[in-house]
């Protein structure tokens, strides 16, 4: 490591590499001989080892589901009144899977592909050839469930083709698949609860992982959590043999996101500082089909299925004194349809983070619509005028009548008669804990599925690929590497009374104390809206060198008074809600830090974020393969210390490098 | 606008709870009924009130954690989630009651913040179809109808918020119970356990405290993803056929 | 140890709700069975004295010498006595453990379908008890009456539906019998797993008003036939 400060904020230390892959030429015998090397684990010897999850979304319920039928001592943990309410539920497009029932050319090989491409080159081959590889199994394994797909009229399945993608791989319930997954898995999951297998403890949040050096020469691994009882206020220690993660990604960073209230960094944060490197933090994606803000009272965004855009057309007022006009009393001559104009070939069908930087350079010259908040229109027009026109009210209404009703009733606005206002949102994080093949992040012991870890997106998300990454892992991948993991055990046996058990919990003791007692003036909520303004602003679609400068000293700035000035009502007994936000925005304030170090270093443009420095004449994104074809893991510097860049190399030997271009 | 709101108040299961009044000015239309709470808990922390407790999570009306009875109806005057009712449905100068799901398997765990986890072991007592992971055989295997799928589809909607117990006049939770039963058993998946399942959860639903269906459809009509009365018949019937779960 | 079934849960405490939401049905359907058989008798009366006493004295003989004089009465005074104490009971029941699942009311409560039958059923249904047992004092203990005492089962009718407060307790009578069956109907057919469909719901609804019309009107012509004089 190099002790010289870069930038003033970061330094540099050794590359990091995956080295549970197994080294074998064909990419496609990979996972089958990674299978077959990890250990067994006899099934009378399972029920002695204790696995702790966190989170219960679509990763989480689907690993402590499948690891209680095999028989492991599973503890499972979420914040929620119950795990079938985590964030997973909230997806509405579908989850691909290369089954190719279509018949149209589609194969393992081809996801594989297009997964990486969509990433923007930034993702690891071996892991997304896996996540292509088990993606047929999860359509098996969700359908003996009962999960409800779409069916077409012979009985059997239904795909769609989704986010551009040339073939139909898509399958989906309605624009509830995240939904139907989700009840699946969590009924997979209370089937274990009811056997004993699976313990279950719904309103805990974990607060902090227990690392421990059991002094067998094996150094510190994760060995259980501190969580609270949200009910009772009381802090719980929690042994095992083996902590996974499940727990979401970080995209309330950003306040205003498409994410649940509740979804927080904390777990993934407070593993990061006991050692597990942070991957790609500033990797986050924006969806550009959002409802717009109406006012500061908002507290989060409602995002509508891309779709949308398949008929109807993107505009904005050429002139910014058209902004306050009805919409259908601005003349066809007076409108900019920009996309059309700028992408002809695409037009409104360009990626998401086009549509969406392009939506934010309109408003920002003056040119958007709608309520203005803080001064500035955020919103463009969605027009469905031309649709109406051309398959009539009907068509339109069988195609998009659930989007148009949830569009009226947030917004009282009927888009039949007047076009809808869409913005883009914060939608989900492809950056996260840093895991390597067999999803173990740098602590051992702890392992990383879901959105939570950084593995299969690269720089951006494919539609439909969130569900699929949860489930893979949950169902397929995890209980096979984990293995490997729990042949090692049973680890010596833990008592709560060791000192560094003794340690965790008094930090998490403490911290809850102190937010209680600073008994300031300013509520969480207004710490968290100030945050997310800074990061929307600076760390977002755009970003650029002075503005992320600026962002790092705001937020650190911000995180100082919000210690010395945060107001936390009530006391640490009992529910508390304002505590329970207050420890998750102390989390975002120290997270939002690392995100905008992340993105400022990495000076280039790349999938869903575009550098304004690097840029091609014509404006377009511009990567550089030769200066940042890696993966930036993050080791946690010690509060007020630096972080720790850690490069993993990305080697693409399967797929070849390519600049993409929409015009 | 300017509203008049009253809002039981209770510190924790152990003590009784009581109706508290609370005005509130400058709510906008725009805003959801949560935001308005959201407004009137900053107003309360300003104040160094508690604010008030109440569950919401995803704010989309799909996750199924929020819901509070206003005004003697369960998720309020439309047909949603408290979370998609927007406050245009309010006229200034309204007053509005907001209570908690009042059910006794259902307690209070603080203010308006109710325990559901009774439903969580209705699941567990047979809300599933048994297929370990890994089993499975190809999805293409066993063609569904598309009337069994859709109708299947039609009672998974459910997102388990409870209104259909908090509406209820005796409490029951049969609409939820008799949405998973109506799902499963469309499915040519779910047959093998069909009768052990219907059999398992009435059993456990009774258990936990909740009262009887006497088909009033007061929960139909506050189910805020609309699911029909018809699922509860289809339980009783399937009820019927597993010989009562003697 | 690994799991690939859940076994059944083995304690059997508790009833099953539906076990006796399905006796209610099942007694309530019985009632209205009797209940259209003792219509068709009511509206003898159109016919003349002569034919309801015929009538009244047929169900009594009805059987011999197989069964013994008001043997078939007797028969279904029993079966009808099993299935009030069914129905009351699990009724009631039912009531019990309706009260219990909210224990802290409502501080305000909708006004719908869903409460006013949840009252109407519970008291309306006591109210309908009360009923009965004035309709046998009146009519087959004769412990009471209305107008004169009389040895004629028709002489009675007509006698006590000549008066219009007469006719007035059984035309209230009949409003909560009607309102019962409307919703005890539709329930009985909910409970017993015929309702599959919304087609099929809305034949239910169908069948539950024309039944009830049929019954409530049914009973309700000779009375008001003897107050306008009809019949002599």
């Amino acid at each position: 490591m190099t002790d010289m400060l870069i930038d003033g904020l970061y330094r540099e230390g050794e590359p990091i590499a995956d080295t549970k892959a197994p080294d074998v030429a064909d990419i496609s015998q990979m996972w089958t001989e990674r299978k077959f090397d990890a250990a067994l684990v006899n099934p009378a010897n399972r029920r002695k080892l204790d696995v702790i999850i966190v989170g219960t979304g679509l990763a989480g319920a689907a690993a402590g589901a499948t690891l209680g039928e095999a028989g492991y001592n599973v503890k499972s943990f979420c914040y929620q009144d119950s795990p079938r309410r985590a964030h997973s539920i909230a997806a509405q497009g579908g989850i691909n899977a290369a089954k190719n029932y279509k018949g149209d050319g589609d194969s393992i090989h081809r996801l594989f592909y297009d997964t990486v491409k969509g990433g923007d080159y930034r993702s690891r081959e071996s892991n997304v050839y896996r996540l292509a590889e088990v993606s047929a199994d999860i359509i098996d394994q969700c359908v003996a469930q009962g999960v409800p797909f779409a069916r077409e009229y012979g009985g059997l399945l239904d795909n769609r083709s989704f986010g551009g993608v040339q073939v139909s791989r898509t399958f989906y319930a309605r624009g509830q698949t995240g939904q139907q997954l989700l009840i699946g898995a969590y009924q997979a999951l209370e089937r274990q609860v009811g056997a004993g297998t699976v313990q279950m403890y719904s309103r805990h949040e974990m607060l902090e992982v227990i690392v421990v050096d059991d002094g067998d020469g094996q150094g510190p691994r994760a060995r259980g959590i501190i969580a609270r009882d949200l009910v009772t206020g009381e802090i719980e220690t929690h042994l095992a043999d083996v902590v996974v993660l499940a727990t979401g990604g970080y995209g309330n960073v950003f306040f205003l996101s498409t994410n649940a209230m509740g979804s927080n960094v904390t777990a993934a944060w407070r593993a990061h500082r006991k050692g597990a490197y942070f991957g790609n933090p500033c990797y986050t994606q924006i969806h550009p089909t959002c409802i717009p803000q109406t006012g500061e009272h908002q507290s989060k965004l409602t995002l509508m299925s891309e779709s949308l855009r398949n008929d109807g057309r993107i505009w904005v007022p050429k002139r910014a004194e058209d902004c306050e006009k009805d919409p259908r009393q601005i003349a066809e001559e007076d409108r900019d349809y920009y996309l059309e104009r700028i992408y002809p070939g695409f037009g409104n069908l360009v990626p998401r983070d086009i549509a969406s930087r392009q939506a934010k350079n309109m408003c920002d010259e003056g040119r958007g619509v709608g309520p203005a908040v803080d001064g500035v229109r955020r919103g463009v027009y969605l027009d469905f005028a031309d649709a109406i026109s051309r398959l009539g009210e009907d068509a339109v209404r069988s195609k998009y009548g659930n989007l148009f009703d949830m569009y009226e009733r947030i917004t009282g606005e009927n888009p039949y008669q007047v076009p809808m206002r869409i913005y883009p949102a914060v939608h989900y994080t492809m950056g996260g804990l840093w895991v390597d093949y067999d999803l173990q992040s740098t602590i051992p012991g702890l392992f990383v599925t879901g959105e939570a870890n950084f593995s299969d997106h690269g720089a951006n998300r494919l539609g439909a690929s969130a569900l699929m990454q949860g489930l893979a892992d949950g169902y397929f991948v995890l209980p096979n590497t984990i293995r490997d993991y729990l042949a090692k055990g049973p680890y010596p046996k833990l008592d709560e009374s060791h000192p560094a058990v003794v340690e965790a919990q008094r930090s998490v003791q403490d911290r809850v104390e102190r937010l209680v007692s600073v008994n300031g003036t300013r509520s969480v909520d207004s710490y968290h809206r100030e945050l997310g303004k800074i990061m929307w602003e600076k760390c977002g679609m755009e970003r650029t060198d002075a503005g992320l400068r600026e962002a790092i000293e705001e937020i650190r700035a911000l995180r100082q008074d919000f210690w010395t000035n945060v107001r936390v009502l009530g006391t640490p007994e009992g529910l508390n809600q304002s505590l329970e936000r207050a420890g998750r925005v102390a989390d975002f304030l120290e997270l939002g830090e690392l995100m905008c170090i992340d993105a400022l270093h990495r000076r280039e443009s790349c999938g869903g974020h575009f550098r304004a420095e690097s840029q091609t004449e014509d404006g377009e994104a511009l990567r550089d393969d030769d200066e940042f074809a890696y993966v930036a893991a993050w080791e946690w510097g010690g509060d007020g210390g630096a972080p720790v860049l850690h490069k993993e190399d990305l080697v693409y030997e399967h797929i070849e490098l390519k600049q993409r271009s929409y015009k | 606008m300017k509203l008049a709101l009253s809002i039981w108040r209770q510190d924790n299961p152990k003590v009784p709870g009581r109706m508290v009044r609370y005005d509130i000015d400058g709510v906008s239309e725009d805003s959801s009924f949560l935001e308005m709470l959201d407004l009137l808990n900053e107003q309360l922390t300003e104040k160094g009130e508690e604010p008030v407790a109440f569950d919401s999570d995803c704010r989309e009306g799909i996750c199924g954690t929020c819901g509070v009875v206003i005004n003697g109806e369960a998720h309020g005057p439309e047909r949603t989630t408290t979370c998609q009712l927007h406050m245009r449905s309010f006229k200034d100068g309204d007053e509005i009651v907001i209570e908690p799901w009042r059910a006794d398997p259902f307690p209070v765990i603080k203010d308006l913040v109710v325990d559901r986890s009774a439903f969580d072991r209705i699941i567990a007592a047979g809300g599933f179809i048994s297929a370990n992971t890994g089993s499975a055989p190809d999805a293409h295997a066993t063609p569904v109808p598309k009337e069994h799928a859709d109708r299947a589809f039609m009672a998974a909607e459910c997102i388990g918020c409870g209104a259909c117990v908090a509406a209820c006049p005796n409490g029951s939770g049969s609409l939820f119970m008799g949405a998973k039963i109506t799902h499963l058993g469309e499915l040519p998946q779910g047959q093998p356990e069909r009768d052990a399942r219907v059999a398992a959860m009435t059993h456990q639903h009774d258990a936990e405290g909740f009262g009887g269906c006497t088909n009033l459809g007061e929960c139909t009509r506050a189910c805020p993803k609309g699911i029909p009365l018809n699922v509860i018949s289809q339980m009783n019937a399937d009820l019927r056929h597993a010989g009562y779960g003697r | 140890m690994a799991t690939s079934t859940l076994p059944a849960r083995g304690d059997r405490k508790v009833s099953s709700s539906i076990l006796l939401k399905t006796i209610m049905a099942a007694s309530g359907l019985f009632f209205i069975g009797y209940l259209l058989l003792h219509m068709y008798g009511n509206l003898m009366i159109l016919s003349g004295r002569e034919a309801f006493d015929e009538y009244a004295h047929h169900i009594r003989t009805f059987g011999e010498p197989m069964l013994p004089e008001k043997g078939l009465l007797w028969v279904l005074r029993i079966g009808l006595l099993a299935a009030l104490v069914a129905h009351v009971w699990s009724g009631m029941a039912l009531w019990r453990r309706a009260r219990g699942a909210r224990s802290v009311r409502y501080v305000k409560k909708r006004a719908g379908y869903g409460n006013f039958y949840a009252a109407a059923m519970r008291w309306g249904g006591l109210a309908l008890l009360a009923f009965v047992a004035f309709h046998l004092m009146h009519f087959t203990w004769q412990t009471v009456t209305i107008g004169e005492a009389h040895a004629s089962p028709a002489a009675r009718v007509i006698d006590s539906f000549s008066h219009w407060w007469g006719v007035g307790i059984y035309a209230l009578a009949m409003f909560f019998l009607g309102m019962h069956l409307l919703h005890g109907i539709w329930g009985a057919a909910m409970t017993l797993g015929l309702n599959t469909s919304l087609r099929r719901a809305e034949q239910i609804r169908l069948t539950s008003i024309v039944i009830t019309t049929i019954i409530v009107v049914g009973f309700l012509i000779p009375p008001f036939a003897i107050l306008f004089g009809l019949v002599d």
